[in-house]
């Protein structure tokens, strides 16, 4: 039987092992968590108080269903999942799997890859400090350890997870200060026009959640930066809207700029990515069913950040090209078509509404943290960038920014915005940082003990 | 040093003795290794290149800002590993961990 890959177990993968199953394939399912429903849907790994309504809220429903068709699938053995276990490289259909048990390499013949998408963070003042993390990390605390990581919070940024993690934390009796978001209200309106022409519930569900944060939430704020000392963050300085200080107490800061595509694992297999301005960020390009050529589909946030909703219909139309290339009659429901082109009309809006602020890298002095892992300053960027060039790649060789433990994920957009407003040109002008294997951190000691790895010439 | 965790909701799981750096520890049932030590401290390590401490940031396995190691030389993400009784862990790698 032909065997095919999905990478990742969130919405999108989970509807196209779906899709697969029902056509009579046995997918194996690759995912780093425990339990499969990625981080939308990420499940505790023990019975919890809030049960599936308080954790997921109006999404309850959706999350339920994604997680029992799944291990639904798993219990009639109807597809193989490899729970907690990263894909570190890719190529040549063949994949190297670090699991619990050491490294796999499987054979594949197709690849669906549903990798999702993380928070796109930009670095300010401090944020290198203990208690300092991401808006995602938040949700996770909150969902799958119902925690709070830290007795007083102030969360800043922009994008619908800075609204909707503010709102779980306060509905959950957590301290939250202040909301700060970077988008000024003028270019939100701007948007929920064409979020509410899309999808009207959802967007009057966003407004909703905005009366629960009140008066804690300010919109257009800039100057943003942490005071901390020994033990983590003290205090949050920022500039509202009318250029006014503030500084707001907290012993905990969640950051996050809405969500950057998960494209390493698509540029290791030979997407090709093009410059996007709606979402400020490279994507790998694909046809309009996901396609990239060669057997492979990407599906889900990993291509473009259109939501949880747009990727349980990306994965069943990835995974139905899929089934159509290998000339099985895959069935394709055409409302998901349909129902997919609306979800695009509403990230649109939503691109609009929370774009990056234009002024915040502008203003960050010189001995800002940009690379958290291993603290290289936007100053070593600007001299590495005098020796060699404003070329992201060239630059991470000499100063090692995108080098670190986390291979560039928090730093290489922010390292990219330095380096355009050093050349004065515009971010892709700067390039792309090219993802290398293994894009998980390996321990040797798996590498040695692994047979499969020896064996290859 | 108090906890930069604040439990939300009280709860009935089972507590669970753990080592960190040599000092005994508790978490609960269910925690993943960040929740358990942060429950009990502010911080999972001191940074390599800069004074500061550090916590974890992602909490979802991308950053690796919250490796710890077993005192068996074994390298774990905090964030995706989840507490066990008699666990002895430490903040930085032991000699030789690399083999």
């Amino acid at each position: 039987m032909t065997r095919v890959l999905i990478v990742g177990a969130g919405p999108a993968g989970i509807r196209a092992a779906e899709t697969c199953v029902k056509a009579g394939l046995h997918p194996v399912v690759v995912d780093e968590a425990k339990q499969a429903g990625g981080q939308i849907y990420r499940r505790p790994s023990i019975e919890t108080n809030y049960g599936a309504k308080g954790r997921y809220g109006s999404e309850a429903a959706k999350a339920v269903a994604l997680h029992r068709c799944f291990d639904q699938m798993v219990a009639k053995g109807q597809l193989t999942h490899l729970p907690h276990s990263s894909v570190t490289s890719i190529g040549q259909n063949n994949a190297q799997i670090l699991t619990d048990d050491g490294i796999q390499c499987l054979r594949f013949e197709r690849l669906i890859l549903a990798t999702g998408a993380g928070d796109r963070l930009l670095p300010i003042p401090g944020w290198q400090s203990a208690g300092v993390f991401s808006l995602g990390a938040m949700q996770i605390a909150l969902k799958t350890q119902e925690a709070a990581l830290g007795r007083r919070l102030v969360l800043a940024g922009t994008g619908p997870l800075l609204t909707l993690v503010a709102a779980q934390l306060i509905k959950a009796g957590a301290d939250v200060l202040a909301v700060l978001d970077t988008a000024p209200m003028r270019q939100q309106l701007k948007g929920a026009w064409a979020m509410a022409m899309a999808r009207p519930i959802v967007t009057l569900r966003g407004g909703y959640l905005r009366s629960v944060i009140g008066r804690r939430y300010h919109a257009g704020v800039n100057t943003l930066s942490i005071k901390t000392n020994k033990r983590g963050p003290t205090h949050l300085h920022w500039h509202d809207h009318k250029g006014q200080q503030h500084q707001t107490p907290c012993d905990a800061v969640g950051l996050g700029w809405h969500l950057m595509a998960d494209t390493q694992l698509a540029d290791l297999v030979g997407a090709q990515f093009e410059w996007s301005p709606e979402w400020s960020q490279w994507l790998p390009t694909i046809d309009k069913v996901g396609r990239i050529g060669k057997g492979v589909y990407l599906a889900g946030d990993g291509t473009r950040i259109l939501g949880a909703d747009a990727a349980e219909c990306a994965g069943h139309i990835a995974a139905s090209a899929c089934l159509a290339d290998m000339s099985l009659s895959p069935e394709l429901n055409k409302r998901v078509l349909r129902r997919y082109a609306r979800m695009r009309r509403f990230a649109s809006g939503l691109a609009t509404a929370f774009q990056l602020p234009q002024d915040l890298m502008k203003q960050l002095p010189g001995d800002t943290v940009v690379c958290r892992c291993e603290g290289v300053t936007v100053n070593d960027i600007t001299k590495a960038a005098q020796r060699v060039g404003i070329e992201i790649n060239r630059v991470k060789s000499q100063c090692r920014v995108g080098m670190g433990r986390c291979q560039g994920r928090y730093c290489q957009f922010a390292a990219s915005q330095v380096l355009a407003g050093i050349g004065q040109t515009a971010p892709r002008e700067v390039g792309r940082l090219r993802a290398q294997p293994p894009i998980r951190p390996v321990p040797i000691s798996a590498v040695l003990n692994s047979e499969c790895v020896k064996e290859q010439p | 040093m108090t906890g930069r965790l604040h439990r939300l909701t009280s709860t009935t799981r089972a507590s669970v003795d753990f080592f960190f750096d040599g000092q005994p520890m508790q978490g609960l049932q269910g925690d993943t290794i960040l929740m358990a030590v942060l429950s009990q401290t502010g911080a999972l390590r001191q940074a390599e290149f800069g004074p500061e401490q550090r916590a974890g940031f992602c909490l979802m396995g991308a950053c690796q800002d919250c490796w710890v190691w077993q005192e068996e030389g074994q390298r774990l993400r905090a964030c995706s590993t989840e507490i066990r009784a008699g666990m002895r862990l430490r903040s930085t790698a032991g000699d030789g961990w690399l083999t």
